[in-house]
């Protein structure tokens, strides 16, 4: 391993993103990490896992430009399949970490994956918030309303009356409505797909992924061993896609209607999206004056020394 | 015990009790002398009773006094409380307050100004009575004025002369009306500057190369942010508030791990959130600097209160073992260096690194002597990604533990940082299959990295002389106290007391503090909690028992007085 000591202020080499004209034309296969995935057969996963590759071939990003950012649970593990910078952090905290990062380099794609007990139980705080900053971020639940690693105990979006290891006469609260709640919470892009249409999925994500602003896009991602309700087949009778029915994203009082939609007819695709809404990092007075943090010098210089030092005389 | 002048200022919150103290001891740091400065206030906005406590002389001043030369009491509440603690005089609004004869001290003069007269607002007593101080005290007038034309500088000339005018009144009054109090302080020629430990803490931030700091508002921790959020767009740090302290710090490992110098503030409530995000940081060997400011616990405790009861959550915060480093600074110009010098340690050692400070150290204010902004940046080991296009190893196994650091965004270098247990590459070793080899080579190379820090951080060392009689071992903001004590022990060139303040914290530095210890002839531990817990881990560490123990956990400071007292106590014993 060649060892680089820094003495000095600067990094050896300043992360620069690949301009869109030197971007080497990748497939899917160019994302595929040497890890194989250890879900379940057949869980939903696999197929958000493919649509992503497929989606950020498609755009023609670079995997060194990409940070995937999870939280823990089954769907968490994403990220060391996914040929890009991971980080697999801590049980619903994916989200302050991704804040993080990309503040910190604004340049970087930063996609967050997670399930729905990561992002809309444990860290539902953390969701309010950040869609409400509107930071350039990718947020993809996969949504299979159960805890899978621990077993099968009742989640957020588990439906009420659903027996579960930890609800066995049934679930009696509401369950959490993840549309409603980013629509609510100001977010500027709220999609929703299904593992079952991997094309679609795929549309869906290099869409979330084009957005500048906040995107979330719910997975509805099948969980084959603990949820024997919500299956492929219970999903393929009810969804539909919304862009076959005329929706208008740009309407917030229809992706409002639309999001409580649930039951016989769910709908798929992209329920909202605002694109006036500038991000958090095109109104930080820092970034804006300074570029991404990550590639400035360190230290002050002699004036802005004498400045601070002035300040406490 | 010593020559400082003491001023005390007091009231209700609101009354503008800081600003006039803040003003006093500015003055005085401008005349080229020494302040030391502290506010004891309650968790309200309006009312309670507040008092800010300065010292100020031309020699160093260590702590706050046990009374004060003069008061000024801004309502009634303060002349019936401290009024006995005055020793030359008592200044007050005469025309609002009463002061009966009686609740002097002998010899000390009830100093009252009519406000109503001399100042067209009353609200504007405190600046009254600055004017009235400077005549007493013998300092110049033109250097409040001064200050007092800076402070309104923004409101126009108009209320700046207004300012100025009220002040006269009240020197001109003085000058006609007061006796002389025969106070007399010495006044040098460089100005000194003047702040808070937090202050300290931020700067030391900006000068390290700090480009994100993340914080949730909490006392006494929030003066960081308020000094460094007007800061940010100026010197190129990114602030961002947090929605609660746990993404305070997931969002500095994220801004760190993605290549940038990040630090997150908090006081003990915040940090137990924090908690989790400590061993992630050491685990992913993300860089990140902590500031944790002590308040009295437990829970919501004494939100305004100082002490230190928190050590043992910061050396046990987070499940399992894991490498960090924790450094208790124990002066504002330590707190300034300890800053820049957590930088670099985070990045050399890619663990948290946490600052262990309290509420005194952190918002007590002194003057400072020796503060280089130019300071050392080091940024540890980087990799390069590898031309043979062999596989990059983010967690090689190395001989000190250290593996070359890439960060999102380089070329050829990508990697997956985990939570869970990983091996050289970053990929899982927890999920398939177990696999004991690479989790203990992991979990060795990660707990390396602390035998090469601990030869990095500075050992203890004992002040004053060898072979004293006692030993006075401390932490944080106890340092100043015995400071002052040792000099009033050891007047006249007596061997009566050495000190030994402990600012590296972990790695603990066991074997310099047993050389010490076990030589001592007596020792005592002086610290703010209720079971000693330094003691307690100078024990574990070092198997030394300190048998006599000072310690204070009504949230107020240390006081000169008592603490004389009871080292003469066991001094006897």
């Amino acid at each position: 391993m060649s060892e680089v000591k820094q003495e000095t202020t600067h990094l050896f080499c300043v992360p620069e993103r690949t301009p869109l004209s030197e971007h080497k034309p990748l497939t899917p296969t160019d994302f595929k990490s040497d890890v194989k995935p250890d879900w379940c057969p057949s869980c939903g996963d696999f197929g958000v896992l493919t649509s992503l590759q497929k989606a950020c071939s498609a755009l023609g990003l670079q995997p060194k430009d990409i940070l995937t950012v999870s939280g823990i649970g089954c769907s968490s593990n994403l990220p060391g399949f996914f040929k890009t910078y991971g980080m697999h952090t801590l049980h619903g905290r994916a989200l302050p970490v991704a804040t993080g990062a990309k503040l910190a380099n604004p340049d970087l794609t930063v996609i967050i994956t997670g399930g729905d007990g990561d992002g809309y139980g444990i860290g539902v705080g953390h969701f309010l918030h950040t869609v409400r900053r509107n930071l350039d971020l990718t947020y993809i639940v996969m949504d299979n309303q159960i805890y899978g690693l621990t077993t099968g105990q009742a989640s957020a979006t588990t439906e009420k009356g659903v027996k579960t290891k930890s609800t066995p006469e049934g679930v009696i609260e509401t369950p959490v409505n993840p549309m409603a709640l980013a629509l609510v919470s100001g977010a500027t892009f709220v999609a929703r797909t299904f593992s079952g249409e991997p094309n679609h999925m795929a549309e869906v994500m290099a869409k979330a992924i084009q957005h500048k602003g906040f995107s979330l896009v719910d997975c509805f991602s099948p969980c084959v061993t603990y949820n024997k309700i919500n299956t492929y087949t219970w999903f393929k009778q009810r969804v539909y896609k919304l862009e076959e029915k005329g929706h208008d994203p740009k309407n917030f009082s229809q992706a409002m209607t639309k999001a409580f939609e649930w039951g016989e007819h769910i709908p798929l695709g992209v329920f909202y999206e605002n694109t006036e809404v500038p991000t958090y990092e095109d109104l930080d007075p820092t970034i804006q004056r300074f570029g991404p943090a990550v590639k400035q010098r360190l230290g002050l210089t002699e004036k802005e020394q004498a400045e601070i030092l002035e300040g406490f005389l | 015990m010593s020559n400082a002048f003491n001023l005390w200022v007091g009231g209700a919150a609101g009354d503008g009790i800081a600003s006039c103290g803040e003003t006093f001891i500015k003055i005085c740091a401008r005349l080229g002398l020494h302040a030391y400065a502290y506010n004891s206030y309650q968790s309200v906005i309006r009312g309670g009773h507040v008092l800010f406590q300065t010292s100020v002389g031309p020699e160093k001043v260590w702590t706050q006094s046990d009374d004060c030369d003069i008061l000024i009491a801004l309502n009634q509440d303060t002349i019936d409380r401290e009024s006995r603690d005055a020793r030359k005089g008592v200044l007050f609004n005469a025309d609002r307050f009463k002061l009966e004869d009686n609740s002097l001290r002998p010899g000390a003069r009830s100093l009252g100004l009519p406000i109503f007269k001399l100042s067209p607002n009353p609200l504007m007593q405190n600046t009254v009575a600055l004017g009235a101080l400077m005549k007493l005290t013998g300092l110049p007038f033109e250097t409040l004025a001064n200050l007092l034309r800076e402070t309104f500088k923004k409101k126009g000339e108009q209320i700046q002369e207004a300012n100025v005018q009220v002040a006269k009144s009240g020197y001109d009054y003085a000058a006609q009306n007061f006796p002389d109090l025969g106070i007399s302080i010495p006044t040098g020629s460089k100005r000194r500057l003047i702040m808070s430990g937090n202050q300290a803490y931020a700067v030391g931030a900006l000068a390290a190369g700090c480009k994100f700091y993340s914080a949730y508002p909490m006392t006494p921790a929030s003066s960081i942010m308020h000094y460094l959020a007007p800061k940010g767009p100026r010197y190129g740090m990114v602030f961002k508030q947090a929605e609660d302290e746990i993404a305070a710090l997931n969002m500095a490992i994220g801004a760190g791990h993605a290549g940038v110098r990040a630090m997150t503030g908090t006081s003990g409530g915040g940090f137990s959130l924090m908690t989790e995000a400590v061993g992630l940081a050491a685990m992913i060997e993300a860089p990140v600097v902590i500031v944790e400011v002590q308040r009295g616990g437990p829970s919501t405790g004494l939100p305004t209160k100082t002490e230190q009861g928190d050590l043992f959550q910061v050396l046990g915060a987070s499940q399992g073992e894991y490498p960090k480093i924790v450094i208790a600074p124990l002066t504002l110009e330590d707190a300034f260096y300890t800053t820049a010098e957590a930088f670099n340690l985070a990045e050399k050692y890619q663990c948290p690194v946490i600052i262990l400070s309290d509420l005194l150290l952190s918002e007590h204010q002194e003057t400072v002597d020796g503060l280089d902004l130019n300071v050392k940046i080091d940024r540890g080991v980087w990799a390069k990604p590898k031309e043979n296009g062999d596989e990059f190893k983010r967690y090689l196994d190395t001989d000190t533990g250290v593996s070359p650091r890439a960060i999102p965004g380089q070329e050829g270098m990508a990697y997956v940082a985990g939570s869970d247990e990983h091996d050289e590459k970053g990929e899982l070793i927890s999920d398939v299959a177990t696999d004991p080899h690479t989790r203990n080579k992991m979990m060795n190379k990660r707990m390396r990295k602390m035998e090469y820090a601990a030869r990095d951080l500075k050992p203890p060392i004992l002040e004053g002389p060898k072979d004293a009689e006692l030993t006075l071992v401390g932490w944080g903001s106890s340092y100043n106290m015995m400071k002052r004590m040792m000099t009033a022990f050891n007047q006249n060139g007596q061997n009566r007391i050495n000190i030994l303040p402990l600012r590296t914290i972990w790695p603990f530095p066991w074997k310099e503090v047993s050389e010490v210890l076990y030589r001592s002839r007596k020792a005592m531990i002086m610290e703010a909690n209720y079971t000693a817990q330094m003691a307690r881990l100078i024990r574990q560490e070092t198997g030394f028992f300190i048998p006599h123990r000072w310690l204070k956990y009504d949230g107020e400071p240390f006081y000169p007085g008592s603490t004389y007292q009871k080292i003469e106590e066991v001094l006897k014993a």
